[in-house]
């Protein structure tokens, strides 16, 4: 069992490990979909909403369908396979019923299912061996810990457009200085928040 | 034979999965605290992608195209378990150290990549080199990236338990931190850019 409590696991999630400074899951989407503000919201709300029922799939799969079938060596495939379909049935969901919003979302849907942070969400559940409600209590806080980086990474990077950059560092360079920065002061939560 | 020759390099100078490709950074960021890490890191995602890759070369005319990319991902994840076990039974310790990283190659971008890219329209002769190329490129930037944070962040670069630098410096351990990982590839991304930019400027 785990010794950690509910909000520790939130506060680590959101904070102390954050997903996009701290660990370096998701990245792709970070310097991608970062360019501009309503981008990074759409796509941070899909990533919460796709971690959230993958973690909950991926719990009921694990404990009710791979252990009692001594099939733990499946895990993998199964996940990523989970993950791909809840993707698109995320999308078959909102094309139907939530029209404006799956056009604004557009590409970054599909994508999802290549986002080393959902899949990293899933296989951390199963590797610390939390139970259901940390499991969920964790991919939600992952998934809160991800819009934050992404809407403060998408604002910073909005005012950067008028600032003048040496040409060497513009583009890809300017985005990851920027992330240093912001990943210098998560790395302090390590001492702010004692857990 | 240079045609040969030519596919191989290119993966490690034009289509180098991180400088020119841009794809795979959540490794490489993640891993590179020292030279071994990355050199573990590099040999596992190496294999996945010469086997995948020659995989789905030879079954490329079988492979129908409206369903090409989930069966990309399940002969990657076939791999990547095999990666997983394996690096769990011979090499504990680097199974440790890379924690969650193993089995995220699965949605490496480099491997997929590579396998909608080239191994979905070559042979699998070539498609063995490409790989091979793209896994060396991969190599050589992990381990560029391992050397400068490990030293920088330690004083010293000892790969295995062999101390093969050592440098009379105050070690900075911010360098090994999560924001020195930043700043590394930040600081070489902006090299690249500059190389870029000049010989453009030269005319070639």
């Amino acid at each position: 069992m785990v010794e950690e409590s509910l909000i520790a696991v939130l506060i680590n999630g959101v904070f102390v490990k954050n997903f996009l400074l701290i660990q370096f899951l998701g990245l792709c989407s970070f310097v991608g979909v970062t360019k501009d503000l309503k981008s990074a919201t759409g796509m941070s709300g899909a990533v919460i909403f796709v971690m959230t029922m993958a973690a909950v799939a991926s719990f009921i799969i694990y404990t009710y369908i791979l252990v009692p079938l001594k099939l733990e060596f499946l895990t993998l495939i199964c996940f990523i396979v989970v993950i791909a379909a809840l993707v698109q049935l995320v999308e078959f969901i909102l094309r139907k019923h939530v029209t404006p919003l799956y056009r604004s979302l557009g590409i970054f849907l599909p994508l999802i299912t290549t986002n080393c942070a959902v899949l990293g969400v899933v296989m951390l559940n199963v590797m610390n061996e939390y139970p259901f409600i940390y499991s969920v209590v964790f991919a939600i806080a992952a998934g809160l810990g991800y819009m934050v980086a992404m809407l403060m990474m998408a604002s910073i990077r909005e005012r950067a457009e008028y600032v003048n950059v040496p040409g060497a560092i513009q583009g890809l360079p300017h985005a990851f200085l920027v992330a240093t920065m912001l990943s210098m002061a998560f790395v302090n939560y390590f001492k702010v928040i004692p857990l | 034979m240079s045609k040969v020759l030519d596919e191989y390099i290119r993966g490690i100078t034009t289509d180098n999965p991180i400088f020119g490709l841009v794809l795979g950074l959540c490794p490489l960021l993640a891993v590179t605290t020292s030279v071994e890490n990355g050199i573990g890191m590099a040999a596992g995602a190496a294999f996945v992608l010469v086997c995948s890759n020659m995989i789905v070369s030879a079954l490329r005319k079988q492979i129908p195209a409206a369903v090409r990319l989930p069966i990309f991902i399940i002969i990657i994840a076939t791999f990547v378990t095999i990666v997983d076990m394996a690096m769990e039974a011979f090499t504990p310790d680097m199974y440790t150290q890379l924690g969650v990283f193993i089995p995220l190659i699965v949605v490496n971008c480099i491997i997929i990549g590579r396998a909608e890219a080239y191994a979905n329209k070559n042979n699998v002769f070539y498609s063995l080199i490409d790989a091979l190329g793209s896994a060396t490129g991969f190599l050589l930037v992990l381990v560029l990236m391992g050397g400068i944070r490990e030293l920088l962040g330690t004083g010293a670069i000892a790969p295995f338990g062999h101390t093969l630098i050592t440098v009379p410096i105050n070690p900075a351990t911010f360098m090994i931190m999560p924001p020195g990982a930043f700043l590394t590839i930040a600081i070489l991304m902006a090299i690249v850019n500059y190389r870029k930019a000049k010989k453009l400027a030269r005319g070639d």
